[in-house]
């Protein structure tokens, strides 16, 4: 099967599992848990693009998702924008600060980009905390009016839950077919040597400054989503530690899929729900879980059910 | 503005500050033996603290206190080492990084499940009667604080420069295979490397603890200022990550005191950043000349 049929069928089933969901579930909190964790494989998607096959790393995109979410409920409750507008405003804006920030933090590689973008992203959170005036400070800002699309509020948990699945579709058919692209070659070439890469005549800073910006304004899209659904935004959600949570997503989901990210993102943010029941003790589950999951699949998720999928494909075809 | 609150600052900047270089000189002894930047570094400063506060608390004496929570904090290092690093050691370097993430994670919420979520706060060590000198006063624990991070700043350059261990170590960072070939034990050394780092994070959490106070989750942002001041330093370089972390205390202090005290981490990480964008090695880091 050549990738790009294979990337439909995954598509499709993936979009029928989607609708479907909501009927297989008893509880609407599972609903609302699915939302939040759309939102979060939206970001996730963009940073593995980034990191899984450009290669870079970010610690800082929680910066990006909050300026999403800020910026548009800023826009509709203080300024009293339709939502389309303060959205798309949003995510237009905080592209270009991606882009902006960009130029001179790519020049950096390694552990000095990871510091460079988690120090953009502990100055934006600082901004969250201290503009009170504009953000409502530590404690949020409040009364940002739920999302609308061509003049219908998409009012009920089930109608959002479609609302950001689509988004979330949208944004993988979007990621997968620019792997398949030129650029995703690009990207490959550029991920396994830098040099090789810009030797055969790549644009390496304009490639790794595209998906950089790409996957900022992924997690724009997030936070806007996020911002009119909760009709909330506190600068807890997005800060250093959500940061580092998006890229244990990327590497527990798997590096380099697209598929991985998804799942990634869904089984992190399923997990702290689930791990409730044991109270105290929830955050050492989760760590261990963690180490654990890094110890026995390094190549994450992705990886673990490639690895099953081949494995009962030898005994299939040895019967 | 007086000579007098600008000495205040500086005294206030470097005795946080070198705390913030004791954690980047643990990031940097780990770094250059495995290659790993451990996340968890921050919480063996954490430990120092806590550990000190329960075993004083529980009527040990203060020196003695002081001494049993470093001794703890390196075990728990070597602890880590062997669990969670060495079985998995030809791991990528970002799996090593959510490893050590995940281990950061497991010290908090035992420290939590054990201390509670209480702040807690250590005697100072020569009683709190302030020095002063040209309009500025300096509390004795600064004292303390300065004098130990040199002690342990010699020490350990006396270490690597002249013991078999401390050579041996270094002999890792240039070139692990070429190390294990010249008969040098490389996964001691990564053990080594990760008990001395929780010793000094710990030393440096224990000696803070009278100032700053102390709690079970200090860790994730003493962590991030010692990574800020190894990379600032410039990474791999010990004398880089003590005066990374004195640059970027005394920057916090005048931030603080000159600019906006809610800003100074965000005026510290501006700079931070602009220093990047010039020199993208750090300040004494060396040039990124690298063989393709």
């Amino acid at each position: 099967m050549s990738p790009s049929r294979r990337n439909l069928l995954g598509l499709g089933a993936w979009t029928l599992l989607m609708a479907l969901a909501p009927f297989l579930l008893t509880n609407d909190y599972y609903v609302s848990t699915l939302i939040i964790g759309f939102f979060n494989a939206i970001i996730v998607v963009g940073l593995n693009l980034l990191i899984g096959y450009a290669g870079q790393i970010s610690l800082g995109h929680g910066a990006f998702y909050g300026l999403g979410a800020y910026v548009s409920g800023i826009l509709a409750a203080t300024y009293g924008l339709p939502v389309e507008a303060a959205g798309l405003i949003a995510i237009v804006l905080t592209g270009l600060i991606a882009w902006g920030i960009g130029i001179p933090t790519l020049k950096l590689s390694g552990h000095y980009l990871a510091m460079a973008t988690l120090g953009f992203g502990v100055i934006v959170s600082i901004v969250f905390n201290e503009a009170v005036a504009f953000t409502g400070g530590p404690s949020g800002l409040t009364g940002i009016p739920r999302l609308a699309l061509f003049g219908t509020t998409v009012e009920s948990d089930l109608s959002y839950y479609y609302v950001t699945g689509a988004a979330l579709t949208l944004v993988m058919a979007l990621s997968l077919n620019l792997i398949q692209s030129r650029l995703g070659r690009a990207l490959r070439a550029l991920h396994t040597s830098e040099r090789a890469a810009e030797a055969v005549g790549v644009d390496i800073a304009r490639y790794k400054l595209f998906v950089f910006v790409l996957s900022a304004v992924f997690a724009a899209l997030a936070g806007v989503l996020y911002a009119h659904y909760l009709g909330f935004a506190a600068p807890s959600s997005f800060g250093f530690k959500f940061s580092v949570t998006l890229l244990v997503m990327v590497v527990l989901g798997g590096m380099a899929s697209v598929w991985g990210a998804v799942a990634g993102a869904l089984f992190l943010t399923a997990l702290p729900e689930f791990l409730r029941a044991f109270e105290d003790i929830e955050t050492l589950v989760f760590g261990g879980i963690l180490i654990l999951g890094m110890m026995f699949l390094p190549s994450g998720l992705a990886g673990g059910a490639s690895r099953i999928a081949k494995a009962v494909a030898v005994r299939l075809r040895r019967d | 503005m007086d000579l007098g609150s600008l000495l205040q600052y500086l005294i206030t900047g470097v005795t946080v500050g070198a705390t913030y270089g004791l954690t980047g000189l643990g990031f940097t002894i780990i770094f250059n033996t495995t290659g790993i930047i451990n996340f968890a570094q921050g919480e063996f400063v954490m430990l120092g603290g806590m550990l000190g506060v329960a075993a004083y608390a529980a009527g040990v004496p203060l020196p003695l206190a002081v001494l049993l929570a470093v001794a703890a904090a390196t075990l728990a290092g070597a602890l880590m080492e062997r669990t969670f690093i060495r079985p998995v050691a030809s791991a990528s370097p970002v799996n090593l990084i959510i490893i050590t993430i995940g281990a950061s994670i497991l010290i908090r919420g035992v420290a939590m499940l054990a201390f509670g979520k209480d702040t807690f706060a250590l005697p100072h060590f020569s009683g709190m009667e302030p020095i002063r000198f040209l309009g500025a006063a300096m509390l004795p624990q600064s004292l303390w604080v300065l004098g130990v991070t040199l002690l342990l700043l010699l020490a350990l350059k006396s270490f690597f420069s002249s013991t078999m261990w401390g050579r041996g170590m270094l002999a890792c960072s240039y070139d692990p295979k070429a190390a294990a070939l010249m008969g040098i034990n490389v996964s001691r050394m990564a053990m080594a490397s990760f008990m001395i780092s929780a010793a000094v994070g710990a030393a440096g959490g224990v000696i803070l603890a009278p100032i700053t106070l102390t709690a079970y989750d200090v860790g994730i942002l003493l962590g991030l200022k010692g990574f800020a001041a190894c990379i600032l330093g410039g990474l791999g370089n010990p004398f880089g990550a003590a005066a990374g972390g004195i640059i970027l205390g005394v920057l916090e202090s005048f931030g603080a005191g000159l600019l906006s005290s809610a800003y100074k981490d965000a005026i510290t990480f501006v700079i931070l950043l602009l220093l990047l964008f010039v020199r993208p090695t750090g300040l004494f880091g060396k040039g990124s000349g690298e063989r393709v």
